[in-house]
């Protein structure tokens, strides 16, 4: 049984409870950093333990926060992006539904790490249930005396706030959220400056994830080496996964960053194989923006390498035959599914979430939606699969924010690795709307690496 | 503190004060290596970033930290560090973004230039004359919406818009309470007010100045005349709310609009007040100074002869070989 540190305690009846909670071990990591820990301390032990963002990027959490300007007599701020809205991602809703404490733990040692008085948890405006646990939850908390005025007697003051967003996915990405936060229309900033420098109003801000927060306290519990332990080269920890797709048993699973993605799928402690006896035919790794992969190359990397759920072994191969760990949204695919219908839904997603700020994404995404709705309907013709491959490089980091590169990462590699089902689309329209193309070659074994060179 | 730092574009390099942004170097040099841009406007602070007809390459971060940029970075909204090596049209990788970008931009707009107003001084028929492709590959229909007026005189063509957002930074920077806005989200954002209504603002005519495109026009110019059959002429008079220092567009001895005076790069000297640009259009109110000089690449001055300067790209050979078809663009002209 793998170890488990965010999810230990999920089962425990009444856990959402402060009560039970704190029976069960919680708010220790809060004593602890408050107690015994300087700040510079706890950036230090989040350091050590190699903790990377869990939204998405994958960026080393000690860095960022070493990176937060401290100047004289400004405020600093920590928010906590719960704007979690990306298609095939539910771990925070989930973990912010059952386990609400974890998180507001994670918020008060990672805002004493800061040195901010004031934090946010901006959460997105459809988890209305969500925001009432919360609230309910910081309730609890102030009442025990580990939020508000003087905490535990130890003369650290922190008021937390929740903020519920208006539902948009472009206020996950952090400066959009700032402007979120700060009540204006939810466009991203053009950086630099970054956050760290001038975030919200204008004061050094540090914007991190649920789950990246919650990480906290397990490390600030058994220590940054002991954390640094668990997984897999520079992906350390666990990682709440968001399996789902034609699973046998989709949900949140925690596992040890570094399991192979052949026993997450078929293993009965994760998802436990298709669903129906059908066949895997593709997956999404991480959530809808990052690269789709046909089932030879997720479970192997092009040199033949069992291909593990860490941020390295998943983007092996970079995006010839790679893909990345994104955030966590595991989504699969089985034989009946067809690509060209699943990727149009994926463009229509990020065309309706474009924010409209810059060209590229605004008029791109709209287009490329059209596209593919033509060809999933049988309207298509042979040259639209070259010009979809065209306008994504032309939005492909070109944009603002990285949504422009999510919006064309999904259609690019969709066309890379099943082309020969888009040009079926178009040779046979008639067939293509009444049936699916099926599994074809996408789940054969990959060919060894020497025919590859020599061919 | 005001060290200039040295920065490289296409082979020049200039001198300019740190914090200067790419796009304001390139400036100061001149002439062809200047990226276009459609939303930055050097008189509003915070504008720019949107279009991304500015891209350039930034090949050498700075002489510290000599890594080159990894992604083309937006012109207008990057400034610059000492030792900086850019490269605008000397890079087919700028050029082809660039293409890309006008083709994006054009696949909402109207292209009906025929009827449009701002034809002949419109920054988009000129961008997409020099940066972009002959053909479109957009096969769908536009997105169009109805014509609105926004105050008495000004009138709001929204399917002309190209969200550059530059009405909105001078309706927040310029005037004292900003009536209209952008409303909904993507493709479907549009610039409007409030329930349609009405700016009133004694500054609220200079969005029609920094408007790139037609979307925003004069309706007491609308339809009187093409703007290359019109004379202007530099004027001033002695306003109460502003500078007063406008150009005058003449056909014969009729004042057929008063804009601010627009310089080389498209942007007015000094934002004008309505009085002067919509109810004093007659000779007598004004003092005039005498033809305005209107750069020899435009349409309106198609019927002047004046020299001809010679663009930056002719006299360097490595740009010459780096872009032939630059060159031969500038040839023609």
């Amino acid at each position: 049984m793998a170890r488990k540190l965010l999810l230990e305690n999920i089962n425990v009846p009444g856990i959402h409870t402060f009560d039970v909670y704190r029976q069960n071990g919680g708010y220790r990591s809060v004593e602890k950093a408050l107690k015994t820990m300087t700040p510079d301390a706890v950036v230090e032990e989040v350091k050590t333990s190699g903790l990377r963002g869990r939204g998405g990027a994958g960026f080393p959490t000690g860095m960022k926060w070493s990176f937060l300007a401290k100047p004289e007599g400004r405020e600093r701020y920590l928010v906590c992006n719960a704007d979690e809205s990306e298609p095939g991602t539910f771990k925070d809703r989930f973990l912010m539904t059952h386990i609400p404490h974890l998180l507001i733990e994670g918020m008060i040692v990672a805002s004493f790490a800061l040195g901010a008085k004031t934090s946010y948890i901006y959460v997105r405006g459809e988890m209305m249930p969500q925001i009432r646990i919360l609230e309910r939850a910081i309730a609890e908390a102030k009442n025990a005396g580990f939020l508000g005025k003087n905490i535990l007697g130890l003369g650290y003051d922190l008021e937390l706030y929740v903020q519920p967003g208006g539902g948009a996915y472009i206020c996950g990405e952090e400066t959009a959220l700032i402007e979120s936060l700060e009540g204006k229309r939810g466009n991203p900033r053009i950086k630099p400056p970054f956050p760290a420098i001038s975030g919200v109003w204008a004061c050094p801000t540090v914007v991190n994830n649920v789950e990246t927060i919650a990480a906290v306290v397990p490390i600030i519990n058994d220590g940054g080496e002991e954390y640094a332990k668990i997984g897999n080269g520079r992906s350390t920890g666990t990682k709440l996964i968001s399996a789902s797709g034609n699973l046998k048993k989709p949900g949140v699973y925690e596992i040890e960053l570094g399991v192979p993605v052949e026993e997450f799928i078929y293993s009965d402690e994760y998802c436990g194989g298709i669903a129906n006896g059908k066949r895997l035919k593709a997956v999404v790794a991480g959530g809808s923006s990052v690269p789709i992969l046909p089932a030879n190359l997720i479970l192997n990397t092009i040199n033949g390498q069992p291909r593990l759920m860490s941020y390295e072994s998943l983007s092996d191969g970079g995006f010839q035959s790679g893909s990345m760990l994104g955030s966590g949204g595991f989504i699969a695919f089985d034989e009946d599914q067809c690509i060209v219908r699943n990727t149009w839904n994926f463009s229509r997603f990020y065309h309706h979430e474009s924010c409209g700020q810059c060209s590229p994404c605004r008029e791109g995404t709209g287009w490329m939606e059209k596209v593919l709705h033509r060809l999933e309907y049988g309207h298509g013709k042979m040259s639209d699969i070259d010009l979809l491959v065209d306008v994504s490089k032309k939005i492909e980091g070109n944009t603002i924010c990285p949504l422009g590169d999510a919006a064309a990462w999904p259609v690019a590699s969709a066309i890379r690795h099943f082309r020969d089902e888009f040009e079926w689309h178009v040779n046979e329209p008639k067939e293509a709307v009444a049936r699916n193309y099926g599994l074809a070659k996408y789940a054969d074994p990959l060919p060894k690496l020497e025919e590859v060179v020599s061919s | 503190m005001s060290e200039k730092v040295k920065v490289t574009i296409d082979g020049i390099t200039v001198e300019v004060e740190p914090g200067t942004s790419i796009l304001n170097a390139a400036r100061q040099i001149g002439g062809d290596i200047v990226p276009p841009a459609m939303c930055y406007y050097s008189k509003l602070e915070g504008s720019g970033g949107k279009c991304r007809t500015c891209l350039v390459k930034v090949s050498k971060g700075s002489e510290k930290d000599p890594r080159p940029m990894p992604k083309l970075v937006a012109s207008c909204r990057t400034g610059v560090m000492d030792g900086m090596e850019v490269q605008n049209i000397t890079s087919p990788e700028v050029i082809e973004a660039r293409k890309g970008v006008v083709e994006i931009l054009l696949i909402n707009h109207p292209l009906d230039c025929p009827i449009c107003d701002q034809a002949g001084e419109c920054h988009l028929q000129d961008l997409s004359f020099e940066h972009g492709v002959g053909n479109s590959r957009y096969e769908f229909d536009r997105r169009t919406f109805e014509k609105i007026d926004i105050g008495e005189k000004i009138q709001l063509h929204m399917t002309r818009c190209i969200l550059c957002y530059r009405c909105v930074y001078v309706a927040n920077q310029i005037t004292d309470n900003r009536m209209h806005g952008i409303l909904g989200r993507g493709d479907a954002s549009e610039i409007s007010t409030y329930i349609e209504k009405a700016i009133e603002n004694d500054f609220s005519g200079n969005v029609i100045d920094v408007c790139p495109v037609g979307a925003l026009t004069d309706k007491t110019f609308r339809f009187k005349n093409r703007v290359w059959f019109t004379k202007p002429v530099d004027a001033h008079r002695d306003c109460p709310t502003c500078k007063g220092k406008v150009t005058l567009w003449y056909k014969g001895d009729e004042v057929l609009r008063v804009t601010g005076r627009k310089d080389q790069f498209g942007e007015v000297e000094d934002f004008i007040c309505n009085t002067c640009r919509f109810e004093t259009k007659n000779t007598s109110s004004w003092i005039i100074e005498g033809p305005r000089h209107i750069a020899q690449t435009s349409v309106i001055s198609s019927n002047h002869y004046e020299f001809v300067p010679l663009p930056v790209i002719k006299e360097n050979q490595v740009l010459i070989e780096a872009n032939k078809i630059e060159f031969e663009r500038a040839t023609k002209i």
